[in-house]
């Protein structure tokens, strides 16, 4: 491995989250709630990237993430990739694939859909999956990237 | 879920609608036929819609149904606050079939969802109206004999028209060959294009309706709304462009059919209703066949 300097320092054992798009670093922190994790965490910004221009980079000290975890980062970052760390050595990586269905973690846009009336579990099929494009299982209307809200 | 719903045309595969289709042309020849006697159904119209609940009330009366519900939600326990989910749960414990009509989206999904008996959509705000389409193409088939490789125009609302988007939806599965007749502002949606850019369905959009009528097999009239419009002087630019009269008529096919949902305000003018090609009127009471046809289906009846 080479001995350039690390922009973000190492952990021991936790999960990188790596390759997000820069302005996509903080819809990521939101989806995984990371702001209410006890664990320590180190966020990088704007770093330089030769596929992404400026990307983001989150380290996770004693966290692996969930199934259903990986799918909310799919959906606002899928050019991310994850690596698992354990005793400072990448063990695994993993390329994020945007799920078939989506259930209970986007709203759907249409403000007239029964879910946004009464307490329904929204529900998608993935229609296009770069860039990410939804068609809700109850209104049938589709969902966009840039119109899509996390709930 | 129980299987056996309504809710959006794309619920019925090629073959259930070509059964549907024969199992209406029978209630045709013999309206009349006690398949129901001893059931009861529940026509649940969370906003009024007097055509399709005559149509569905009188399908259900010529079955020998028995029928119960209300006709908009101001006499309904919605107006204490009572959610969909409660209202269906209820009703459920009731009926035999529930047959709903509501403003909001995806309402009738959510409906099958909860309830045990079957649930037909008589039409969930501006997205699916199933036996509206189911009574479009039994008039199609009617008329042309067939519902393969026909030439289908839909004129004026394409944008906003439920009913053009699902005829469109269900008339992909027979090969047909589209003209789109609009103003600019209410053009048919991207996601219906490329969706039958997927299928290699040939489409044609147009601007004048002269250009598309004299290739049409079926002509499908709908209401351009001066609510679509945010500009009043948009509206008035093309509110009589799409109007069809008698004299445009002369040169089409044999064969042609006019169809339209009904109410219609002005856009086919008086003077068209006696050409024998105007089909509207007869394509309403065709619903009713069509909706026998579709109640005995979700109940396994025939």
């Amino acid at each position: 491995m080479s001995k350039k300097e690390l922009q973000v320092s190492a952990i021991e054992n936790g999960t990188v989250i790596d390759h997000i798009p820069a302005d996509k670093l903080f819809s990521v922190i939101n989806v995984l709630g990371l702001s209410s994790l006890d664990n320590p965490i180190t966020f990088g910004t704007n770093l330089k990237s030769t596929k992404l221009g400026k990307k983001a980079i989150i380290k996770i000290w004693d966290k692996f993430l969930e199934d259903d975890e990986v799918n909310k980062l799919a959906l606002v970052a899928p050019s991310a990739k994850i690596n698992i760390i354990r005793d400072y050595e990448v063990v695994e990586k993993k390329k994020v694939n945007v799920p078939e269905k989506v259930e209970g973690i986007v709203k759907c846009m249409n403000p007239k859909c029964i879910t946004n009336y009464e307490k329904v579990r929204t529900k998608f099929t993935v229609v296009n999956d770069s860039p990410i494009v939804l068609r809700c299982h109850y209104c049938e209307k589709l969902t966009d990237q840039e119109h899509m809200e996390i709930i | 879920m129980n299987t056996h719903s309504l809710v959006s045309i794309e619920d019925y595969t090629k073959e259930d609608i070509m059964e549907v289709l024969k199992s209406a042309s029978e209630f045709e020849a013999n309206p009349n036929q006690p398949l129901l006697e001893g059931k009861v159904v529940a026509s649940l119209f969370f906003e009024p819609s007097t055509r399709t609940r005559l149509s569905f009330e009188t399908a259900i009366s010529r079955l020998g149904g028995r029928i119960v519900g209300f006709t908009d939600a101001s006499s309904s326990s919605v107006t204490k606050g009572e959610t969909l989910k409660d209202t269906i749960k209820m009703v459920d414990n009731y009926c035999d079939l529930i047959v709903m009509r509501h403003p909001v989206e995806g309402a009738a999904r959510y409906a099958s969802e909860v309830a045990v008996h079957p649930i037909l959509n008589a039409g969930d705000g501006a997205n699916q109206h199933p036996s509206q389409t189911m009574l479009d193409l039994y008039s199609i088939y009617k008329t042309q004999g067939t519902l393969e490789n026909l030439t289908i125009c839909m004129v004026g609302d394409l944008k906003y028209g439920r009913t053009v988007h699902s005829l469109l939806q269900a008339m992909s599965l027979f090969h047909p060959t589209f003209y789109f007749v609009s103003p600019e502002s209410l053009k048919m949606p991207d996601a219906y294009k490329l969706h039958l850019n997927e299928l290699n369905i040939p489409y044609y959009e147009c601007r004048e309706l002269d250009e598309a009528i004299n290739k049409a097999d079926i002509l499908y009239m709908t209401r351009v709304q001066r609510e679509r419009f945010a500009d009043p002087l948009e509206y008035e630019k093309v509110k009589n462009v799409y109007i069809l009269r008698n004299a445009m008529l002369a040169n089409a096919k044999e064969n042609m059919r006019i169809l339209h949902p009904l109410p219609r305000v002005n856009e086919i003018d008086v003077d068209v209703d006696e050409n024998p090609k105007a089909y509207y009127f007869e394509q309403a009471r065709n619903g009713v066949f069509a909706r026998q046809a579709i109640i005995c289906k979700a109940l396994g009846l025939k």
